[in-house]
């Protein structure tokens, strides 16, 4: 009877006991007996005429029939077969970590784009004030590249390309709002108008005249060659410069090319937090009232609503009694005042910094704006710059965290008046200087201009367009060169780290934002600002939660001997006995090719 | 080895950064000595040079943060929490705020209830300084400082619904300060006496924040037995990693207090506090002294360093660079002009609309229906593991002991 653990191919008749073959070993082959012997008991029909053999007890004898040893070494075989053929295969692959898709060859694409960044200028000729020396006639184009070596891996290419140049006759609108109503001129665009050398459009003096919005009148020159140089000046003041690229690609360009700006400017982020902070050490003195919410609908939020195609922004104010400022400012007998000395200043922030709170419910960058109302012993209070002498403004700020101005109480004329003393605090001037600090935070400043530049204030609304655009190229670029090298670090790291799971909604948030990327890059080229950012933006929402999706963590590095640990027990008791039967097997074969005339 | 950023000399003079006041005095005193033996412009000398070296000095940081973790539980590894609230105390006091403090204790030794002088975490014996304070506050608190929040610190995958205080939100130009202490063997180490961070993971951790420019600079100290094993394979840039003892080696406590019935402190960590409490913010303390902090004749073990992967030159980082946070600051020189008169712009984004009906609470425990609930029918499950392999062996011994013919009594 064969032992019915094997798929028996006949029936279970009684004929010669035929113990499963070497599969099982001796323990095994008694435990097969005997639970041949209790199949044999089971069925009626089955069992046997002369069924001595089942009350022997002696080990069964060795199978010397060929046909069985060659029906046991075929089911040792199978087994083997199945073990490795099936078995091996399939425990592989459900143990294996489960990783969606991913575009890596788009990925490995977009780290090594060369993008170019393209921005339209058009320059318009006013009566009288065509070179003479002009190549070509009007109207023509010009494309005027500049190559910004960024990396080894990717250089930038910025494409000034001015595609028409024509004669237009204006009325004589002298005001830049009148240009700007004429033309209305998508973000990232710049018209240049060109006046005649004697106009009086300009004031004397002045070659360049920058508006608020995205134009600018230009004094012909001489020739064509001086109007190539001053139109150059323009450009590098008002458009991308080779320092602005590689600031906003900071993180791919070498150390040595960095200029100090790199680092100074808040990182494009999808919003920002403002927090207006009073101080007001000495309430016993001081009744300060400010109507923040006054000054913050009058003059923050035109400056807000500006920017809020760059990110969202919210707005809060606190007052904070008993904040004492880190540093003791000194007593300065000429000018009979206190003084902070430049070099004190890196100090007074961080023991208020502990009361400031920032924000818990958002995870944007804050912008802290202090108001610091001095006590009435420390009255008044000057910041000095390094030179000793006194700021203008009384207020300094901190790259990439905010700014802190001074208020000044004036002492009342008569030494009588009852303490505390009420102050309404004058927001106009408060607000200039924190305006001025926010565009220093955000990089928008006035560097050095050329001597015949004018620039126009942009007045109640914080910003001029072009200064927005600008903002609005660096932003994107930078988000651009964040999203690749997001994905590239994360394609490294599914390279280098084999046990992280990659779900579905990872893969197809990396799609997506591979996808937006080359939008981006594609927009950028053609020379449309606007959209371009927003599809950086998106790049980068989506990158940023790929990388950052919690299912990422690592957490299973198993060293190898853990491995072994884990397996050994599981596979080494099904492999020892097929093992061992191929062994046997083939040291029988061995045998038989040693001495074939044995097998008779 | 890569020199560290240089800004334009030219420009430092309209900045107000003056962080490295004593260095620069060095280098003018030495220029103008210079200057009178030989009589040149030397005033002009002075001033070149005294900017450059403050550029020099300098490291690109704007804020800081601190991770303190303590990976052992029960009260008689007092000595790590100790150890941890030392740091934290010296950080706060460097002016780190708590917002940028990530700090994680495996277990409450202030308030536990085997301490004698409940509310306090001594440092010295004879109660002489407690470092538990008035203001700490622990982010991650006993069962949550396990390696999976450690790492999900590190490396920023935490789920959206943690709160703000438990998150590491450093940028680029952060330098962050990372103490471990805890028990630790040949390459990893212990956290709640039930798992393991390996030095491996570690590495891959700091990498994968160097990806993502999670950090500026690091500095990595731990405080543990064979603590060098932990730094030695990280293999991302700008990193400074200091070890209390080598391998081989253990790390061991300073001194018991009879008072409370612990060691109070580790070796390592009390001679860094001592260190660390001549420190104040504007101290030119540099980071060779914190290799010294420690030797040998008073350590018994061996501290080590590691600063090939760092590339400025230990001699020029601050202690402040990491510990405090001192702030660049410019002054701001320009203002914009604004006009008072022109009437305020009305907000184009729409204002709230005030929910005008009353709120009531959602009926949140159904009670009638809790109390007149009918058992449910429970789904019924094939008998586990052990109940069939009870009854095999039951069978199995019973055969075996009665033979096979008994079978047919039974079915």
């Amino acid at each position: 009877c064969r032992a019915w653990l094997l798929a028996p191919t006949h029936a279970m008749s009684c004929a010669r006991p035929q113990p499963a073959v070497g599969l099982l070993g001796g323990w095994g082959r008694s435990v097969a007996s005997s639970f041949s012997r209790f199949a044999n008991a089971w069925r009626p029909e089955s069992r046997p005429q002369s069924c001595d053999w089942l009350h022997k007890r002696g080990p069964e004898p060795h199978p010397g029939v060929p046909a069985e040893r060659s029906r046991g070494r075929r089911a040792a075989l199978s087994f083997a077969a199945i073990a490795v053929l099936l078995g091996l295969p399939l425990w592989w692959k459900t143990t294996e970590t489960y990783r969606a898709a991913l575009p890596y060859g788009d990925i490995a694409a977009l780290g090594r784009l060369p993008f170019q960044v393209a921005v339209s200028v058009s320059v318009v000729f006013l009566p009288g004030s065509v070179p003479a020396d002009l190549p070509r006639r009007l109207p023509y184009g010009d494309v005027r590249e500049e190559r910004v070596p960024v990396s080894c891996k990717s250089p930038a290419v910025c494409t000034a390309r001015p595609p028409r140049a024509l004669l237009m006759d204006l009325s004589s609108s002298e005001a830049d709002a009148a240009l700007h109503a004429l033309q209305d001129s998508p973000p990232g665009s710049l018209t240049v108008y060109v006046v005649p050398e004697a106009s009086s459009l300009l004031p004397q003096g002045v070659n360049v005249y920058v508006g608020k919005h995205r134009s600018a009148l230009v004094r012909a020159g001489q020739g064509l060659a001086i109007l190539h140089a001053r139109l150059q000046q323009l450009l590098q003041v008002v458009s991308l410069t080779a320092s602005s690229i590689a600031a906003a690609l900071s993180d791919r360009v070498p150390d040595g090319q960095l200029g100090p700006d790199a680092w100074r400017h808040l990182k494009s982020s999808l919003g920002y937090e403002i927090t207006f902070s009073l101080l007001n050490p000495d309430p016993k003195s001081h009744d300060v009232d400010w109507d923040i919410e006054g000054a913050v609908n009058h003059y923050v939020q035109p400056v807000l609503d500006k920017l809020s195609l760059v990110a969202n922004f919210s707005v809060d104010s606190q007052i904070l009694y008993y904040a004492v400022l880190g540093v003791t400012p000194r007593f300065d007998k000429e000018s009979s005042s206190f003084i902070l000395s430049a070099h004190s200043l890196p100090h007074v922030i961080n023991p208020v910094e502990a009361r400031l709170g920032s924000s818990a419910a958002s995870l944007y960058p804050v912008l802290n704006f202090l108001l610091y109302v001095p006590e009435r012993s420390h009255s008044p209070l000057y910041i000095q710059d390094k030179d000793g002498a006194p700021v203008a403004t009384n207020a300094f700020h901190s790259p990439r965290w905010g700014g802190i101005m001074i208020y000044n109480v004036e002492v009342p004329a008569s030494p009588q008046t009852s303490l505390p003393l009420h102050v309404d605090v004058d927001m106009l001037r408060v607000m200039e200087v924190f305006l001025a600090q926010l565009r220093l935070l955000f990089g928008i400043s006035r560097e050095e201009l050329p001597p015949e530049f004018l620039v126009e204030s942009p007045g109640n609304e914080g910003l001029a367009d072009w200064e927005l655009d600008r903002l609005l190229w660096a932003h994107a670029l930078e988000n651009i060169a964040t999203v690749s090298t997001t994905l590239t670090s994360l394609a490294q790291l599914l390279d280098q780290i084999s046990n992280i799971v990659i779900k579905d909604d990872v893969a197809s948030e990396v799609y997506r934002a591979v996808a937006a990327a080359q939008d981006a890059v594609a927009e950028l080229a053609e020379g449309h600002l606007h959209s371009a950012f927003q599809a950086s933006k998106e790049a980068v929402t989506s990158s940023e939660r790929a990388f950052f999706d919690p299912s990422l963590l690592h957490l299973l590095y198993f060293p190898d001997d853990q491995k072994f640990a884990i397996y050994i027990p599981l596979f080494l008791p099904m492999a020892v006995p097929i093992l061992l039967s191929l062994a046997k097997m083939l040291r029988e074969a061995r045998q038989n090719k040693k001495e074939p005339t044995k097998m008779d | 080895m890569r020199r560290g950023r240089f800004a334009p000399s030219g420009s430092a003079a309209e900045r107000g950064n003056m962080a490295a006041a004593a260095p620069a005095a060095r280098w003018a005193s030495a220029a103008a000595a210079a200057a009178l033996l030989l009589g040149c412009c030397g005033a002009v000398l002075a001033g070149g040079i005294q900017d450059q070296a403050e550029q020099f000095f300098k490291s690109g940081h704007t804020n800081n943060w601190a991770v303190l973790v303590c990976t052992s539980r029960f009260w008689f590894n007092y000595r790590h929490v100790a150890n941890t609230l030392s740091v934290y105390r010296s950080v706060k006091r460097l002016g780190i705020p708590d917002s940028h403090i990530v700090l994680m204790l495996a277990d409450d030794m202030a308030c536990n209830p085997r301490n004698p002088k409940p509310a306090t975490v001594f440092s010295h014996k004879n109660m002489e300084l407690n470092v538990y304070g008035d203001d700490v506050e622990v982010d991650y608190r006993s069962y949550e400082v396990t390696v999976e929040n450690f790492l999900r610190v590190l490396t920023g995958r935490i789920p959206p619904s943690t709160p703000r205080s438990k998150r590491l939100l450093s940028d680029d130009r952060s330098n962050i300060l990372i103490y471990m202490t805890g028990h630790g063997g040949n390459g990893f180490l212990k956290f709640q006496d039930s798992e393991e961070i390996t030095n491996v993971e570690l590495a891959d951790a700091f990498e994968q924040m160097w990806q993502k420019r999670r950090y500026n600079e690091l500095l990595f100290i731990i405080d543990t037995c064979q603590g060098a094993s932990m730094y030695e394979r990280f293999y991302s840039p700008n990193i400074i990693a200091l070890a209390s003892s080598q391998v081989g080696e253990d790390s061991l406590s300073h001194q018991p207090d009879l008072g409370i019935g612990v060691h109070l402190m580790d070796r390592y960590t009390f001679y860094m506090l001592e260190f660390l409490e001549e420190v104040h913010p504007a101290s030119q303390t540099n980071m060779n002294d914190l290799f010294q902090v420690c030797p040998k004749s008073l350590c018994v073990s061996t501290p080590g360093h590691r600063t090939d992967l760092f590339q400025r030159d230990p001699q020029n980082v601050l202690i402040t660079d990491f510990f405090g946070s001192v702030r660049k600051v410019e002054i701001t020189t320009e203002t914009i002009s604004l006009d008072r008169n022109l009437a305020g712009f009305e907000s184009e984004l729409p204002k709230d609309v005030l929910a005008t009906e009353p709120l009531k609470y959602a009926d949140q425990l159904p009670v009638a229906q809790i109390i007149h609930q009918k058992p449910k029918p429970k789904d019924w499950h094939p008998p586990g593991g052990f109940i069939l392999g009870l009854w095999a062996l039951i069978i199995m011994v019973f055969f075996k002991t009665y033979g096979i013919k008994h079978m047919k009594h039974i079915f």
